[in-house]
């Protein structure tokens, strides 16, 4: 095998696996930050976002013009869900309100399959031959997927370093008591949090859904990666988990070299494994819950 | 429905509800008693049932199997190989907060489910195992069930007796003390991480006993008679709903839902084809809310945690 086969065949594709992982991870890693627990709903929220898209894509709106109302939608979901089972929950061990997200996460699914069925779906039929840039071989939506989430890593990190909001955020994020007494109100904070956190979702579950199909597991079966890559990174870090959804894309894709091809999805297990042994605080040094 | 008919059924459901109270028993010491989150519970019941299966059935050509060991060395050995799988992860997973075990379970369960459908040599692929031997299997179909629900009462009865006792020893007073503040516990001088895991081995192996009594029960067992999320999800709601940290809870619990949950499946299945499977998907997102409202409304459950020295509150 070539070097261009190899990158082409291998990195190409894992590069936007786990680009999309890293915009999950982002979500994940922003509620393990700022709210201080795991949120199990997380891949489901994306199938979600995933399938209002669809519902767009059906009513004549092209995909990509799709994608923002989507992100708006299930921000506002997320908003609701919240409020509605995990706000009252604040005062109690968090492993509760983690509990209570793994219900949401069978509620949310069941949504989806009741109202769109369980058969795979697609935006678009029919087969795309990828373009060549120096070599490399590029479909148009791989494209556009890298794209959006480098627009949606620079915007994001913009947010949170200038924006007063977004300081307000990293505030909550390193020490809540400390942030409300300097004035951050914190359910402003939570509602800003799961608005971002909803859109995320949205977003990484639509680039799933464009890059392959969509299913009603689709979310629930990238739930482990994501967060193998938010804990890989760093818990509370942004940066950290954009490094560690490639990472974990990446040897997800590489692991045919080692492991049966059915084993696939058994690489983000491993490396969760590995770093909660090695460096339970991520790459760049996140927090350890 | 006969008489005969709905007798049978009731003792065909017993025998399930006494499955499902051992699965609750055990994640009621890992959770109720220790606090840790188990979101893998499918995964551990799994392993049970196929390392029983595997040890006990007839040969078959294509997997492995085919020992036809005695029934008690295939429970026993259920209950070690759960313990087996539970224990590097709680060694790993412990020293963080609960929340870094429930992904890892829920990673492990799903690991172990792509095993068993991947690895044909050991669990016979998507066919799964059969030819799995029933204790007093060969009685009529009416007397055979009734032996089976008599085993299965006992072993129920034996955990319960035996957790029970051993949440009134200092042992469980311990474990309370570190689910309930562990830091205080760390500083009297208590192993919080090798107490825990403890609970966690102890838990997952009774799983494991579960699994093993339910492929007996049903004599094989293939990839798709586990809903991984569901049963998990099933035997979370009977925990809380029954009472957490409560043993009687756990078992009345697992009664409760698995009836409301096997008579809510007779309904959907009248209805008409169209809607059916739709309804089947609405009944999951009932058992998610029904989660939600337990633990709004009433987060002790039915029969509440006794608290040592005062009467029983609320």
């Amino acid at each position: 095998m070539s070097f261009m086969d190899f990158l082409n065949f291998h990195i190409v594709p894992g590069v936007v696996l786990g680009s999309i992982y890293a915009v999950g991870a982002i979500g994940i890693t922003l509620v393990f930050g700022i709210l201080r627990f795991s949120h199990f709903a997380h891949g489901d929220m994306a199938t979600l976002g995933a399938f209002v898209a669809l519902a767009l894509v059906t009513a004549g709106l092209t995909p990509w013009a799709a994608l923002p109302i989507a992100m708006a939608a299930v921000a506002v979901v997320a908003i609701v869900v919240d409020k509605l089972f995990y706000d009252y929950l604040k005062a109690r061990p968090k492993i509760m309100t983690v509990m209570a997200s793994l219900g949401v996460a069978l509620m949310l699914r069941a949504v989806v399959q009741v109202v769109f069925g369980v058969d795979p779906r697609t935006y678009a039929s029919g087969i795309v031959r990828p373009d060549e840039y120096f070599g490399i071989l590029l479909r148009d939506r791989e494209l556009y997927t890298l794209a959006a989430v480098v627009a949606i890593v620079i915007g994001l990190t913009l947010f949170l370093r200038h924006s007063r909001w977004g300081k307000a955020m990293r505030a909550m994020s390193d020490n809540p008591d400390l942030a409300r007494l300097s004035g951050v109100d914190n359910r402003k904070v939570t509602m800003l949090t799961w608005a971002i956190v909803g859109a995320l979702c949205a977003a990484s579950g639509f680039m799933l859904g464009i890059n392959n199909e969509l299913h009603s597991m689709m979310g629930w079966q990238v739930l482990l990666p994501m967060f193998a890559a938010a804990i890989l990174g760093g818990v509370g870090r942004v940066e950290g988990a954009v490094l560690g959804g490639l990472i974990v894309g990446i040897a997800e894709e590489l692991s045919i070299f080692i492991l049966p091809a059915q084993y696939k999805a058994a690489t983000a297990f491993a490396l969760l494994l590995l770093i909660l042994l090695v460096r339970p605080r991520g790459l760049l040094n996140g927090k350890v819950l | 429905m006969d008489l005969l008919g709905l007798a049978n059924y009731a003792v065909f459901m017993a025998i399930l509800i006494g499955i499902y109270a051992l699965l609750a028993l055990g994640l009621n010491i890992q959770w109720g008693f220790t606090g840790l989150f188990n979101a893998g519970i499918a995964g551990f019941f799994a392993v049970g049932a196929y390392t029983s299966a595997i040890l006990t059935s007839l040969p078959a050509t294509g997997r492995l199997g085919g020992y036809e060991l005695p029934l008690v060395v295939g429970w026993l050995a259920a209950m070690a190989a759960a313990a087996l799988i539970a224990w590097p992860i709680g060694k790993i997973c412990l020293r963080f907060r609960s929340d870094y075990l429930a992904i890892a379970t829920i990673g492990i369960a799903e690991i172990i489910r792509l095993v068993i459908r991947t690895e044909g040599w050991l669990t016979g692929g998507v066919r799964g195992v059969t030819g799995v031997p029933r204790p007093f299997g060969d009685l009529d179909y009416m007397p055979s069930q009734i032996a089976y629900l008599a085993i299965v009462a006992t072993l129920v009865l034996i955990a319960y007796l035996l957790v029970e006792r051993q949440v009134k020893a200092p042992w469980g007073r311990m474990m309370r003390a570190i689910r309930d503040n562990e830091l205080a516990a760390a500083a009297m001088g208590k192993q919080v991480e090798a107490r825990r895991l403890q609970a966690f081995v102890f838990g997952s192996a009774l799983m494991g006993l579960a699994g093993a009594l339910f492929v007996h029960f049903n004599r094989s067992i293939t990839p798709e008679a586990i809903d991984p999320m569901i049963a998990t999800f099933l035997i979370w709601i009977m925990l809380i709903l029954g009472g957490s940290g409560n043993n009687r809870g756990a078992i009345l619990g697992a009664a409760v839902i698995w009836i409301i949950w096997s008579v809510s499946e007779l309904l959907t299945d009248r209805l008409p084809t169209e809607v059916a499977v739709q309804a089947k998907y609405a009944r999951v997102f009932i058992i998610g809310l029904t989660l939600q409202l337990v633990l709004r409304f009433r987060p002790e459950g039915i029969l509440p945690e006794r608290q040592a020295g005062s009467p029983p509150h609320r």
